[in-house]
């Protein structure tokens, strides 16, 4: 693992979201109430919805197009049989840190 | 020959006997009923509900003079019976003497007053009755400060009720936790949690010494010394059987009036019904076994064998928001065994008690929604070995169940009880359902199922949709969503009158199942919050869909559009130059004139968002909330100024309401228009609001739609001035929002409550006009304002949080 900085748990809404972008596209990392982060894939498989504008409940997320909703933890989609590939995430002391293994290494193979 | 039957007392219990008799033999008795209370029988244990403000006394009321007269029952009520004289087989009443054949004592309890100088103080008062409640209410009006003693169910609930109605609330409660005998102390302690967020103070080990006062009460004096002031104290310790009479015409009494289980006592002409008695040494204090009584005596009187057997009752307070249930044996003991199981962020606590392979207790609160299961295997005694590892999840976790309430109702047997107040079971329900009776009402009336506290009412409906399938429409109980049971309706009714003022007072006191919403409840509760508490309450951005958290309307490549305000549908050149300067620097792609009389910027990226706002801002031009359930436009024609038939200044009177009205949030969007004479070049007539202008003033319509259903509008009133016109509109849109469901138009909730109903309060009633528009116009402090000149500011947020295309270039 490769964990990179991307900012303050706090630039990120709670119950909310922000998009980063990266080689593989953008990615959205969630805030749930409980301050939990997530990362995700910000493009709905079913019509590229941008999900970081979704609505953040519990531990999942709702897409702004078409409501489409998304377990962050596993990013199955409910009731569809499709998924949004997610990220190694986590929090130290305030700050935002991502797996940047996994952010690069598709672009490159 | 007919018989003589003299009832004392017009309760709850002596109430269901009366019914039972004249249902199956209305011609065996003559009878004549006494009640102390000047009033007949109404449900008593509602009265709770009446003293917070939920229900009136009218809603509580179970027979009324009409029924009583039309069943031919004579009426003594607001008359003690003083004796009765057994030899002679007559009632001593305080006017007037009456034989009797049978007599029925159903004198219920007197509330237990503890023995302190000064318990006889004006001021201080017990809660039993309507009068009681009445005597709350009127003090509770004054204000000022309670002080409850007792910590039981009727306790908390006179304590609720009075902190509803803006009283400062102590409870004194002797033992160690609430509702001991109730609950264990886990749910007695998160209880106490609930109450106390409510701002009423609790004090448990609490012994009164003596209540002080000269002429009214004025404080309570505790044990140790402690000096509590208050200028109401409710007495609510405990109950005792009203026996006095049954004592002095030597029946046999013990704590009780003494009966069989044919609820004969010891004079073979006498019964007892209800609270005043006492069976094989055990006393009743809940309506269940009553009802019970009741039945039984009926068989009795009329001839037919039957006998009384004591079953468990469970306990429910009813306080809303206070969510407990409890049932059956809790105490721990050698060979018990406890299940418990806590979610301490929804304050949920459950816990079961087992012996052998028996469940033979529950406790729990925050979530009871599985109570009367558990309640039922308690009853029936059920082995529940097989099930014991997912016992506390309830039933639908077991043997396969579907998670589906629907179907968990389907699957329940025959002889599951529904209805705990009167004892009434699947089978009975639906039963009455397929003889014909199609709806709740109809179920109450010939079932009496969901009749008393109502807590059942859900079960009820859910069996009236697996029976009668399709033809069932559940009316307006719909629950909002799958995160709780209650109705959009109960919620905006709860938030105000338990004055909820955060979602997360929302979420736990309302009993959310889920951590904090979903999409469907989510906006909402905010929206309900905001309309409600506008000062106590701000909007929240993230529980908002994507076009009121970005101001702006997603679309379907995840770019956006931009809307700007035109008061009126009216611009100038400057800023046609700011907009059209605007599409150049951002590369819109596309530039159109909206339906609703404005310019729209098609294809903005987010990012540039803020920066567009902040140019447009720059000529003066605001966010036209194009994308908002609030208002959107104004649509106006160009009335006196140009057209030569205008009647009124249409243009200034649209710009004017849509310069009041602008950055309101509403139910839905709401959409205006002005039309300067009936020739309507504005489509006012398809409006949630549109005015028309005639020589003779203004007609002002409501509850119109031109969408996916076409409605014209229904005339709300007539007004000469255009003061009027700009009051009817706002007073209009704030019932509207006080009142209606989210996502619901105006013309929906008008067909839902009736325009006579809206005319009565915004036309007629010129007092509750004003307040609308103060409330209003209150509210608009916050709200009147343009969201893009504070989000221009915070630009960065419109940004990426990170660009790590960057980093991984290296
Ligand atoms: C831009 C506009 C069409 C146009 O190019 O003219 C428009 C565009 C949209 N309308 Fe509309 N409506 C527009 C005038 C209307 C009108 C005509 C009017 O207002 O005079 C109507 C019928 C009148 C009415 O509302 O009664 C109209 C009835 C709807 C409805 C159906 C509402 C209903 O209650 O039945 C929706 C769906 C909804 O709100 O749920 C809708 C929803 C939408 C949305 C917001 C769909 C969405 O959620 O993304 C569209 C956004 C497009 C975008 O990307 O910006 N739009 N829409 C018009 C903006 C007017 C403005 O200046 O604000
Ligand atoms: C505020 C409150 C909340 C409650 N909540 C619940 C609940 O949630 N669930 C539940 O199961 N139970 C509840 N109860 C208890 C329930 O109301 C009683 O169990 C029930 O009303 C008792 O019925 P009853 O007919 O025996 O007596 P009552 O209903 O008390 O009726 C007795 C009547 O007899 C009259 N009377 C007495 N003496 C005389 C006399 N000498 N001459 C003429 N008339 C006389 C009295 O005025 C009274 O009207 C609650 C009670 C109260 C007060
Ligand atoms: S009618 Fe309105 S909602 Fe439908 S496509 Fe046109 S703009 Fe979109
Ligand atoms: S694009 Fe996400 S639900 Fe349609």
């Amino acid at each position: 693992m490769s964990w990179i900085d991307i900012g303050a748990l706090d630039d990120i809404p709670l119950r909310g979201a922000r998009k980063i972008k990266t080689d593989v596209g953008c990615v959205a990392v969630f805030r749930t109430d409980t301050d939990e982060v997530f990362a995700a894939m910000d493009r709905c498989p079913h019509k590229g919805g941008p999900l970081s504008e979704g609505i953040v409940h519990g531990q999942s997320v709702t897409c702004p197009l078409h409501s489409w909703v998304f377990d962050l933890n596993t990013g199955q989609a409910r009731g569809e049989d499709a998924a949004i590939t997610t990220f190694p995430i986590r929090t130290e002391a305030g700050r935002v840190l991502i797996d940047s293994l996994q952010l690069t290494g598709r672009s490159a193979a | 020959m007919t018989q003589k039957l003299v009832i004392i007392g017009a309760g709850m219990a002596s109430g269901r006997v009366i019914e039972h008799l004249i249902e199956t033999a209305p011609d065996a008795y003559d009878i004549t009923l006494f009640n102390a209370e000047a009033r007949g029988n109404y449900n008593r244990i509602m009265l709770s509900p009446v003293l917070s403000g939920e229900k009136t006394y009218a809603d509580i009321v179970t027979h009324d003079d009409d029924w009583y007269k039309s069943h031919g029952v004579t009426c003594r009520f607001g008359e003690h019976v003083v004796r009765i004289d057994r030899d002679r087989k007559i009632i001593e009443g305080q006017n007037g003497t009456v034989p009797y054949d049978k007599l029925v004592i159903a004198t219920g309890s007197a509330p237990f007053i503890i023995p302190v100088p000064g318990k006889d103080l004006p001021g201080v008062i017990t809660y039993r009755d309507l009068d009681d409640t009445n005597a709350m209410i009127k003090a509770a009006d004054k204000g000022g400060k309670a002080v409850v003693i007792g910590g039981g169910l009727l306790g908390l609930e006179a304590a609720a009720g009075l902190a509803e109605r803006g009283m400062e609330v102590t409870v004194l409660h002797l033992m160690g936790h609430l509702m001991e005998r109730q609950l264990d102390e886990a749910a007695g302690y998160l209880l106490r949690r609930d109450l106390e967020k409510r701002g009423i103070t609790i004090k448990t080990q609490a012994s009164t010494k003596a209540i002080l006062g000269q002429d009214q009460v004025e404080a309570v004096l505790l044990a140790d010394d402690e000096t509590l002031p208050a200028d109401l104290v409710v007495m609510a310790v405990g109950i005792r059987p009203e026996t006095r009479l049954a004592n002095d015409a030597g029946l046999e009494v013990a704590r009780g009036i003494e009966v069989d289980a044919q609820m004969q006592t010891s004079d073979p002409d006498i019964f007892a019904v209800g609270e005043c008695l006492e069976f094989n040494g055990q006393l009743f204090g809940l309506v269940a076994p009553l009802y019970e009584q009741a039945k039984v005596l009926a068989h009795t009187l009329l001839g037919k064998s039957d006998a009384f057997i004591v079953r468990d009752t469970a306990t429910k307070l009813k306080v809303t928001g206070c969510d407990l249930f409890s049932a059956g044996d809790f105490a721990e003991g050698a060979g018990r065994e406890d299940i418990v199981f806590r979610d301490p962020s929804r304050g949920v606590y459950k816990r079961l008690v087992i012996e052998g392979d028996r469940l033979i207790g529950a406790v729990m609160y925050g979530d009871t929604a599985d109570g009367n299961w558990f309640f039922g295997l308690i009853k029936d005694g059920t082995d529940i070995d097989d099930m014991r590892d997912t016992l506390i999840f309830g039933p639908a976790l077991q043997g396969g169940a579907s998670v589906d309430p629907l179907s968990a109702v389907a699957a329940l047997p025959p002889e599951a009880e529904i209805c705990g107040c009167n004892g009434i079971c699947k089978g009975t329900i639906v039963n009455a359902i397929q003889g014909g009776a199609a709806d709740l009402g109809a179920v109450r009336a010939q079932t009496k199922a969901s009749a008393s506290c109502g807590t059942c009412t859900g079960l009820v409906e859910q069996l009236l949709q697996v029976t009668l399938g399709d033809d069932f429409q559940m009316p307006n109980a719909q629950p909002i969503c799958g995160c709780c049971d209650l109705t959009h309706e109960d919620v905006r009714r709860l938030i105000k009158s338990q004055e909820l003022k955060s979602q997360e007072a929302v979420w736990q006191e309302l009993g959310w199942k889920t951590r904090n919403g979903c999409p469907s409840c989510r906006p909402a509760v905010n929206f309900y919050l905001l309309a409600d508490w506008p000062l106590e309450y701000r909007d929240d951005p993230q529980s908002r869909f994507v076009n009121e958290r970005k101001h702006a309307n997603i679309q379907k490549d995840g770019t956006f559009s931009v809307v700007p305000r035109m008061w009126g549908g009216i611009t100038n050149p400057a800023e046609l130059r700011a907009i059209a300067d605007a599409a150049d620097k951002y590369n819109v792609p596309t530039v159109k004139v909206t339906g609703g009389q404005r310019i729209d910027l098609l294809g903005v990226k987010g990012e540039d968002l803020p920066h567009m706002w902040a140019d447009l801002n720059k000529v003066g031009l605001v966010s036209g909330h194009a994308y908002s359930k609030g208002l959107r436009t104004v649509k106006t024609c160009v009335g006196t100024d140009h057209c030569r038939f205008g009647t009124q200044d249409s243009t200034g009177l649209g710009i004017k309401l849509e310069q009041i009205m602008w950055g309101s949030w509403t139910p839905h969007k709401v959409k205006l228009a002005v039309s300067g004479c009936p020739r309507n070049c504005a489509e006012a007539t398809c409006k949630d609001v549109g005015i028309i202008c005639v020589d003779s003033g203004y007609q002002v319509g409501v509850a119109g739609a031109a969408g996916m259903d076409l409605k014209e509008t229904q005339r709300l009133a007539d007004v000469t001035t255009e003061e009027e016109a700009i009051d009817l509109t706002l007073a209009f849109v704030q019932l509207y929002r006080e009142n209606a469901k989210y996502l619901d138009r105006p013309y929906k909730w008008v067909a839902k409550v009736g325009l006579d109903w809206v005319k009565s309060r915004v036309v007629d009633d010129l007092d509750e006009r004003a307040r609308l528009v103060a409330a209003f116009e209150l509210s608009q402090t916050i709200y009147r304002k343009d969201p893009w000149a504070e989000h221009a500011e915070e630009a960065q947020k419109f940004q990426p949080l990170a660009d790590l295309t960057l980093e991984a270039a290296e």
